[in-house]
């Protein structure tokens, strides 16, 4: 399978990458490479195989559900690009 | 005085305790080999001197207190991929810039507790994705290493690039690492370096960068087997904060230094042996057979039939986790923001400009594979076909195998800049070759220097093990260290 433009741009689209019509083919051709490479994996039978779910057998730990930390506001909104009164600021999304 | 940077962690460890030397000496001795060097190796991307220092001079008290802990004094450096609290950890990306979390990695933490000292973090691959250290928005590391009669600038392999060469070049006792498809083993093997990725959950990943969550894991990267063991000793333990945290004591690695390896059973798996491998990495292959023998090891031939899918299939599962975890970097919550025209324009100018070229190749490929009406005929397949990667060593240790030998790396240093890698990703994903497929089996594996190639750079073998047995690896590796001897670059820097 390989990818056109459309799809390429549709990609960068859901992942949330602005990609200029210019680097559309040049990311179209890597792109091509690695799902070309990826293509082998067909002729391998899979048939009654379980995907893997977890490396390691074992059962995944579960915490008691009770508050365990808490009152960090100002550490959470420490590194944030802006926020006020402990809020993250994000451009208006309602008009 | 002889240079203090020469010592191994356990010769500083020994001089420290009989206080021949102190922790202010021997970190001040490192700040200084990193202030002449760093300029020239760009293996740190932060110097912490005052943190060191203050660090140093705790350790200098507790010793004399004899209250020393098992790293007491040690000065290591850190990958830039593990927070450390109040300081730069960026993973090495133009996304996370001034970034300081305000919280502190369970293995650093692990570290500290221990009484090492930090110096500062190291270079790597952007979010640990690449194998060659040129992916870091802090520009490529150099391999101490280079080609005998050459002035040319070798990698240093990746993502633990700076790592590799920061041990390589004395500026740190040890580093701590992460490996997801090979980013300890490999930058170990180009380097002359020693680096184990112990198993899957074996050290918490809780504060460390998430980049393919079910393949990372902690390690060291150290000068010698022994070494490593220490290192990994501190590094690894339970933490309910990582749910995949598994529940074991830590073992005392270093006891397994020098442990006999008579009669235990070492798999040679032919499926190792690719077409167009160079000749001296099968003679240096052969020779780690024979030194394994002539220490009383059996020798037997495994196969591991499904080898050659590891790559592909991590090629599917490692992006497809990198989009999901990557997702949180939308200009929000931290480090860099573009503005736009509304939040959606936000998050896309914030993502394009933060992320490097691969970086933004491997988000797109994973989004398109776990995409509607693909996931099936690409993730599902890479998932299944992963069983069956596992399956293959299953069937090989329930045979009575303890652990297989394989070479490192289909290759020594290559030069940075390489054009046929920059044209063509595949070519550049194909140095993970015999590293993957342990990551895929969530097993242990280390990395030992072996040898020099044609040209004079250093050459690694790799020993995979049995979930959890990480104590054997430690004792084949010490038979390959002693028999091969040390390497060490010539300085130039």
């Amino acid at each position: 399978m390989s990818v056109d433009a459309d799809t390429v741009r549709r990609v960068a689209k859901l992942s949330r990458i602005a990609l200029s019509d210019e680097d559309v083919p040049a990311m179209q051709e890597e792109l091509n490479a690695i799902l070309g490479f990826v293509e082998q994996l067909s002729e391998v039978d899979v048939s009654s195989v379980e995907p893997m779910t977890s490396v390691t057998p074992m059962e995944m730990k579960k915490r008691k559900d009770g508050v365990t930390d808490g009152d960090k506001a100002a550490d959470i909104v420490a590194n944030a690009p802006v926020s006020e009164d402990n809020f993250f600021m994000v451009p208006k999304v309602v008009e | 005085m002889t240079d203090l940077t020469g010592l191994t962690i356990a010769e500083a460890r020994d001089k420290l305790t009989k206080k021949e030397i102190s922790s202010i000496e021997l970190t001040d001795a490192y700040l200084g080999a990193i202030d002449h060097a760093n300029g020239t190796l760009n293996a740190y991307v932060a110097v912490t001197p005052d943190k060191a220092r203050a660090m140093a001079k705790a350790s200098d008290e507790k010793i004399g207190k004899g209250e020393a802990g098992a790293l007491e004094g040690i000065p290591l450096g850190i990958k830039d991929l593990f927070s450390t609290e109040g300081v730069h950890t960026q993973a090495a990306s133009h996304i996370l810039d001034g970034f300081e979390p305000r919280y502190e990695s369970t293995v650093t933490a692990n570290l500290w507790a221990d009484g090492a000292v930090m110096l500062g973090k190291l270079n790597m691959d952007e979010f640990a994705m690449g194998s060659s250290n040129e992916t870091s928005y802090y520009g490529p590391v150099k391999n101490p290493w280079r080609k005998a009669g050459s002035n040319a600038d070798m990698v240093p392999g990746g993502s633990s690039g700076g790592s590799a060469a920061a041990v390589a070049a004395h500026l740190c006792a040890g580093a701590t690492a992460t490996d997801t498809g090979g980013s300890i083993r490999q930058p170990a093997a180009l380097t002359g370096t020693v680096g184990i990725k112990p198993t899957y959950g074996r050290c918490s990943r809780w504060g460390i960068v998430a980049f393919a969550s079910s393949l990372d894991q902690a390690g060291p990267i150290a000068r010698d087997v022994r070494d490593s063991a220490i290192l990994l000793k501190s590094m690894a333990s339970s933490d309910a904060k990582d749910t995949t945290s598994v529940d074991r004591e830590v073992p005392d690695y270093e006891a397994a230094v020098g442990r006999s390896v008579r009669g235990l059973k070492i798999g040679i798996p032919k499926e190792y042996r690719m077409d167009g491998m160079p000749e001296e990495i099968e003679t240096l292959w052969q020779q780690g057979i024979a030194w394994l023998k002539d220490a009383g090891a059996e020798i037997v031939d495994v196969s591991l039939p499904h080898t050659k899918y590891a790559l592909p299939a991590y090629y599917i599962v490692a992006p497809a986790e990198a989009s999901s975890n990557l997702a949180r970097y939308d200009g929000v919550r931290y480090g860099l923001r573009v503005p736009g025209g509304n939040i959606a324009e936000m998050y896309e100018n914030t993502r394009a400009a933060g992320f490097g070229r691969e970086v933004k190749r491997r988000i797109m490929i994973g989004t398109y594979v776990l995409s509607a009406g693909y996931y099936d005929a690409y993730y599902l397949q890479a998932q299944k076909v992963r069983t069956l990667i596992k399956r293959d060593f299953e069937t090989v240790y329930a045979d009575g195998v303890d652990a297989l030998l394989t070479p490192a790396t289909p290759s020594a240093a290559f030069g940075i800049g390489d054009q046929d890698m920059a044209a063509d990703p595949v070519k550049m994903y194909l140095n993970d070759i015999f590293t993957v497929t342990v990551n895929m089996a969530g097993l242990p594996g280390i990395a030992v220097p072996a040898g020099l190639s044609a040209a004079g750079l250093p050459l690694g073998l790799q020993l995979i093990g049995r979930p959890f047995d990480e104590e054997t690896l430690f004792a084949a590796g010490a038979v390959i260290e002693q028999a091969a001897g040390r390497f060490r670059p010539d300085k130039w820097w």
